[in-house]
């Protein structure tokens, strides 16, 4: 992306998104609409991905519900995306933990970052 | 009455919130500024149209600058004509710009395509290509037959093969102005738009809106 379409579009990104990356364990806020009414849905795992792209930006978020891993990516700028909590520090070493997608259970942890 | 397009330049591709926090994907255009610095008229020319510059450039040659006198002087890179009903309303050296597509508006886009270099036909014109089981060897982008045998006993013209693909004027229709920023000269519109961020494009109110 051009330095000119930074200056344009980077205003209306969002400034009150937390610090927060790959291996972190986020509650991300998500306005779902329902017929006519809109609520907020909790989605809360771990960070796999995040890409920086300005305005463009967005990160994946995987947790396992009832047994089976759901991934779900959000634009870092939605305005849908309500609000963003980090709730753990993971310590990972790479920028996208695509490998715990074939681990489960206690194989899938991630170390917490100590301070 | 009104000029129906002008000269400018994509900005590259982002992405807009539609009021229901849903994502669209644009691509910025910046529109202008450009200055008018010729009239044709039915008289002089047998046609209406306006002729706007863009982009100033000090190392004009003198034939160009020499042309552009007559509009006060300005030094742009880029001339094009556009028909007008009525170019009364317009007078050499005119500023116009973004202000000239409504927000929700349909445009067309000219420009000239990036250059993909020399293509094989898998990639120019969507050929299959060979198989790639089957004992095959070297044949698994190969074109296939381009013809009969002894008749005809040439290859028709046109026959579509490998060789040079893209950089050439390509016009993108019916694209939404998504968003407009006034203050930049700049429109968002929905889509893509032929050619390499940077690059010229002309944008025109679109010509075959669908009923």
């Amino acid at each position: 992306m051009s330095y000119e379409l930074d200056a344009l579009t980077l205003g209306e990104a969002r400034t009150d998104r937390p610090d927060f990356g790959s291996g972190d364990t986020v509650r991300v806020h998500a306005k779902v609409v329902e017929g006519d009414k809109e609520r907020i849905q909790v989605f809360e795992g771990v960070v796999i991905r995040k890409r920086m792209k300005g305005l463009v930006s967005n990160f994946t978020v995987r947790k396992i519900a009832s047994g089976v891993g759901v991934e779900r990516t959000f634009p870092l700028n939605s305005p849908r995306v309500d609000r963003i909590e980090v709730t753990r520090r993971g310590k990972v070493r790479r920028k996208n933990l695509y490998y715990l997608r074939g681990l489960t259970g206690k194989a899938a942890r991630i170390k917490e970052k100590r301070f | 009455m009104t000029i129906e397009g002008l000269l400018g330049r994509k900005l590259g591709t982002t992405q807009v919130f539609d009021e229901k926090g849903r994502l669209r994907g644009v691509t910025a255009v910046e529109v202008g500024p450009c200055f008018v610095t010729s009239l044709r008229t039915p008289e002089k020319n047998g046609y209406t149209a306006i002729q706007v510059g863009y982009r100033e450039d000090p190392r004009l040659n003198r034939p160009a600058a020499g042309h552009l006198k007559a509009a006060g002087n300005l030094k742009l890179r880029h001339l094009a004509e556009f028909r007008t009903s009525g170019a009364d309303s317009y007078a050499l050296g005119d500023r116009l710009g973004a202000g000239l597509f409504a927000v929700g508006g349909k445009v067309d886009v000219t420009a000239t395509s990036k250059g993909r270099g020399f293509q094989g036909g898998v990639r120019r014109h969507n050929f299959r290509g060979g198989p790639r089981t089957h004992g095959q060897s070297d044949r698994h982008r190969a074109p296939g037959s381009i013809g009969s045998g002894t008749t005809p006993g040439r290859v028709f013209k046109g026959t579509r093969m490998a060789g040079h693909m893209g950089a050439v004027r390509t016009t993108v229709r019916n694209l939404e102005v998504v968003s407009r920023n006034d203050e930049a000269g700049v429109i968002f519109v929905a889509g893509s738009v032929p050619g390499p961020t940077g690059g010229l494009v002309r944008i025109r109110t679109a010509r075959k809106v669908a009923k």
